[in-house]
This record gives structure tokens, sequence and C-alpha cells, in this order.
């Protein structure tokens, strides 16, 4: 039987609250993992690690957090800002997420405003219905 | 020079599971003062001592050639002191592993009597996310090092 939605974001409320020590209360849909619950890089891999073994799926880093390999590359970043081409990318790579504030005023420094604990439900249920 | 804070591993599967000692004596001096006429192991040495058991263990599971750093503590919580006398068993598992980095879960004991659970995570550092440059050599594991592993045969070779 499918997962529900809500279901999906209670078990990663679970994760996010162990992984990161954030309270319950913190861990709301629109919560940033970096500016709101703290989240540093290992993070992360924490969270992905978690992940794979509450919903028993594969989850490969570079798609639920794809764009640390786009950031040294000049095709994609240019003077602090994400390009065309890069902003293209990321749409490309991260359905996922709600791209619409990003994408009038990409500053690579708002990058980590994406991942919200909703673009991680998205994420996962996504996932879920593939497999 | 590295500091080794373990005596020596007793059990080694490759990749899965190892169990370490740490015989805990007087005669280190940081006992004498932590605390004065009642000593007591840090419990941050603790950690230090399954960091080492579990790092250990990432490392041979990609065969040394990783740079593992401990990157982060995910519980420690500890249920009884260490005190100079105890043998302390150390036995940590791979719970993830992965191209950039391994989380490991761990318990201590002494005598059957659970000291503490110490889950942690280690980064390869090489695959690190900014793209930064570390030493060729691998600082991490020197022979000095490995050479807690002295004796041991691996259940399993490393894949």
């Amino acid at each position: 039987m499918a997962i529900s939605h809500d279901e999906i974001f209670s078990r990663i409320k679970e994760v996010l609250v162990d992984a990161l020590g954030a309270d319950d209360d913190e861990v709301t849909a629109q919560a940033t993992l970096m500016g709101d619950l703290g989240a540093e890089s290992i993070d992360f891999l924490d969270i992905v690690f978690r992940l794979e073994k509450k919903f028993g799926i594969k989850i490969p880093r570079e798609e639920l957090f794809p764009i640390e390999n786009m950031m040294s590359n000049p095709q994609y970043v240019l003077n602090g800002k994400l390009t065309q081409e890069g902003l293209e990318q990321i749409k490309k790579k991260m359905p996922h997420t709600d791209l619409a504030a990003f994408t009038a005023d990409p500053d690579i420094n708002k990058l980590g405003d994406l991942f919200t604990v909703d673009s991680i439900v998205n994420f996962v249920e996504a996932r879920l219905s593939n497999s | 020079m590295r500091w080794i804070w373990i005596d020596k591993f007793i059990e080694f599967e490759s990749g899965k599971r190892a169990v370490a000692i740490k015989n805990v004596t007087l005669s280190e001096e940081h006992l004498h003062d932590h605390f004065p006429g009642f000593a007591l192991m840090p419990e941050t040495l603790c950690i230090e001592a399954m960091a080492q058991t579990a790092g250990i263990l990432v490392g041979q599971a990609r065969n040394f050639q990783e740079k593992v750093i401990l990157a982060k503590i995910k519980k420690a919580v500890f249920f009884h002191y260490v005190r100079p006398g105890d043998t302390l068993r150390l036995e940590a598992k791979i719970d993830s592993l992965s191209t950039e980095a391994a989380g490991t879960t761990g318990t201590i004991t002494c005598d059957g009597k659970k000291i503490a659970e110490i889950d942690l995570m280690f980064s390869h550092i090489d695959r690190n996310i900014k793209g930064l440059d570390f030493p060729e050599e691998n600082f991490v594991f020197t022979d000095l090092f490995k050479s807690v592993l002295q004796g041991m045969t691996f259940s399993e070779q490393p894949e």
C-alpha cells in the first residue's frame, strides 16, 4: 500500500529531529535545512543514510542534493550567481524543489534555502511512487 | 605522530564489525587530574577510543585508500564510569557505507556491563563536497596506526 503524504512527512520529521537535533515544532514543511534547522554538509549525508533506512530505498546523494558538484563549474556559476545554463541544470536535477523565488535572483548564497523539508518530502514521495 | 588510544583488535569482520580492547591504567597521566583522588576516564576519551575502533573498521573496508575523518558524533550516551584497571571492549558496526562517508554504531562494555552507546559518522575527505585539496599521502592511516591490526586475519576480504 502506498504511504500517504502525511505519513512521509511525519517519518521525515523524525529523521530530521534525530539527525539535526531539531525540535519537533521547528520541522515545518517550509523550514530550510541549513538556515532554519542548522544542517551542515556532513548532516546531508547523515540525512541520506537515515532516509534510506527509514523508507527502504536507495538514494544517490547527488540526486537529492545535486548542487554540490555544480559550484566549481564556471559554466554554471558566474560572479556569485547561477548562469542561465546553471538554472536549466538545477531545474532538470531538482524537480522536487520550488525554484520560483530562486530563479528571480539566482544568488548562490541562497542555494541553501532551496533545501526545505517539503523538497525532501516531494523527493521521497516521487521515489516511492516510482519503485 | 598519531595517537593510538586502543590496544588491539580481537575480532574483525571486514566491512561489517570489529571489536577492540582498551586497557585503562592509572599510569595514564590524565587520570591523575581527572579527578584527584577519584580517577575517571573522561567520556570524550571513550568517544576517541570508539572513533579509532570504528575509523579503522571503515578504513579497512576500502583497503585504507580513503582518508577517514570523524565528522559527526550522532549519539553518545553513557551508563557507567570507567576507572583505572578496567578493560573496555569496544564493538563497532558499519551501519552505512558510501563513496563519501560511513555511519557506524557502537557499544562499549566492561565485564559485560554496558558503559556507553556511541554512534558516529566518518567522512572520506578526498570526496568532500567542496572539492578542497588535502595532502596526497594518507595521513590518517599511517603504518603506526595500522600496527594495531597486526596479527589480525580478516574474516572477509575487502571488496
